[in-house]
């Protein structure tokens, strides 16, 4: 048993010290493939090896522990408010303890709070959920990759990109191809199609919640994720941008309507080290404000 | 590192590190290049090292300082800064992740200076390559993060991919995508 607090504090070290499976074998079977005694297979067994050792360490895979980014459900009537402070409190806490590496800079001070925490720091994300299940996804996204995430609006004439499937394929080679090396390849790679700007930033950042080996519900969406999956791996821009058959492990693509004059693509890259965690709990009874005293749960990734 | 090591390594050569490294990224550079501190300002010797590009996490303990984590930043952040830094304080080697522009790479020529990239994210990997804090400067003003550290490694791990000849394997790799980006698109 633990209260939601210690519960958050545990969801951080998983995802700081652990990555999930379908991410560590992409990375595995990627390794193989790469040619013998190359660059691109050197750099993926050093990579193997760092995930080992954080894991058998309990250190962080990666010394940039990210932006926190939290995408939750709640049940009816539990407080978002008091879910931010219990999250809040749980962040300082694990920036200690794990350590994370202080990463929340006051735009005017310059000033860290050495915490984590401070305005829209960490990121929070919560809608309601069905029933009295409490879900709590955690991604911890380095700003290397973070920094070679782009925004595209279509019709884009020097793409040759129109507002369809075909626009969007050359939207995410494009992005790939100024990324280069820079963020961390091999890449997980997330599109949001839409509307609005923020929307379609915060569906791309979701599409990274899933797990590789998910396909698509849409057709038409999981042939263009996999078409893209091989094109984006014809790049040659490989293993940590030193060459290589593996530049990303997965493309996923997330649409939401649009506007008749808009059509907003955006595309967030993760790193190899793709950190996300699951917290799931049962919450007994509805209607409930406080997070509970002691609530059962599983945390995953 | 001297200026003959630098002139006898090419682009692709793998090497092992062993000896005093020095961390610093985007306030350092920012600090070194607009400040201007003078040689004998800065406590540690900045002549013919290796300036790492990293913010690692730190713990400091009782017996000292414990480095946790540390792997490499990405590089062109400090673009605008680099040739400076190099030409002012004899830099050898800048080493990193992602490599850098074209004022670098005629900085690394005119100086006699290599680009080492390392592994993204072997945070782990690379901590275990670190044999011990020598030093840290700056640690109050710019915090962990970006403080300069100074670090005695031993066979920490690097590709050379941007050389004291003019040459970058980074260049190389986006020309070569480029070619396959056009084709991918049906612009050739």
């Amino acid at each position: 048993m633990f209260n939601l607090q210690d519960a958050i504090v545990e969801l951080y070290r998983k995802a700081a010290t652990s990555l999930p499976s379908d991410v560590e074998s992409a990375l595995d079977h990627a390794s193989k493939k790469e040619k013998r005694g190359s660059r691109a297979e050197a750099a993926l067994f050093s990579v193997l090896e760092n995930i080992r050792l954080a894991r058998e360490t309990g250190r962080p895979i990666c010394q940039d522990t990210g932006v926190p980014t939290f995408f939750i459900k709640a049940p009816l009537g539990l407080s978002h408010l008091k879910l931010k402070n219990t999250i809040a409190k749980a962040t300082r806490i694990a920036t200690k303890k794990i350590p994370l590496r202080p990463n929340a800079v006051d735009i005017l001070t310059d000033r860290n709070s050495g915490n984590n925490t401070g305005v829209g720091f960490p990121v929070i994300y919560i809608e309601e959920s069905m029933g009295n299940k409490l879900s709590v996804d955690l991604m911890l996204k380095g700003s290397g990759s973070e920094n070679i995430g782009q925004l595209y609006r279509l019709p884009m004439e020097e793409l040759g990109a129109e507002r369809d499937l075909e626009g969007i394929r050359k939207c995410v080679l494009d992005a790939v191809y100024k990324a280069q090396g820079k963020g961390c390849p091999p890449y997980i790679i997330g599109v949001g199609i839409g509307a609005a700007k923020d929307q379609v930033s915060r569906l791309s950042k979701e599409q990274l919640l899933r797990r590789l080996d998910e396909v698509n519900k849409n057709e038409a969406l999981s042939k263009l994720e996999k078409r893209l999956l091989t094109d984006i791996n014809r790049l040659g821009i490989g293993p940590l941008g030193l060459g290589g058959r593996t530049t990303a492990l997965g493309v996923k693509i997330g649409v939401n309507h649009r506007h008749p004059a808009a059509y907003f693509v955006d595309i967030s890259i993760s790193c190899w080290a793709d950190r996300r965690t699951t917290l799931l709990c049962h919450m007994k009874g509805l209607h409930l404000v406080e997070p509970p005293e002691e609530i059962k749960c599983v945390i995953h990734n | 590192m001297t200026k003959e090591t630098v002139l006898s390594l090419k682009i692709g050569d793998t090497v092992a590190i062993t000896g005093r490294i020095i961390t610093g990224r985007d306030k350092l550079h920012k600090f070194l290049f607009s400040k201007k501190p003078a040689k004998e300002q800065i406590p540690f010797d900045l002549e013919g090292t290796i300036l790492y590009h990293c913010g690692p996490i730190v713990r400091e303990t009782p017996g000292g300082f414990v480095f946790v984590a540390g792997g490499p930043t990405t590089s062109m952040r400090v673009e605008m800064y680099e040739y400076r830094v190099i030409s002012e304080y004899g830099i050898r080697g800048v080493m990193g992740k992602g490599g850098m522009g074209k004022q670098t790479l005629k900085a690394l020529k005119e100086n006699g200076c290599v680009y080492l990239n390392t592994i993204g994210g072997a945070a782990v990997y690379l901590a275990d390559k670190v044999r011990g804090v020598a030093g840290v400067w700056k640690l109050e003003e710019f915090g962990m993060t970006e403080a300069m550290w100074v670090l005695d490694v031993q066979d920490f791990p690097a590709v050379v991919t941007m050389d004291a000849y003019g040459r970058s394997l980074h260049d190389e790799i986006r020309k070569h995508s480029l070619v396959e980006f056009e084709k991918l698109l049906g612009l050739r």
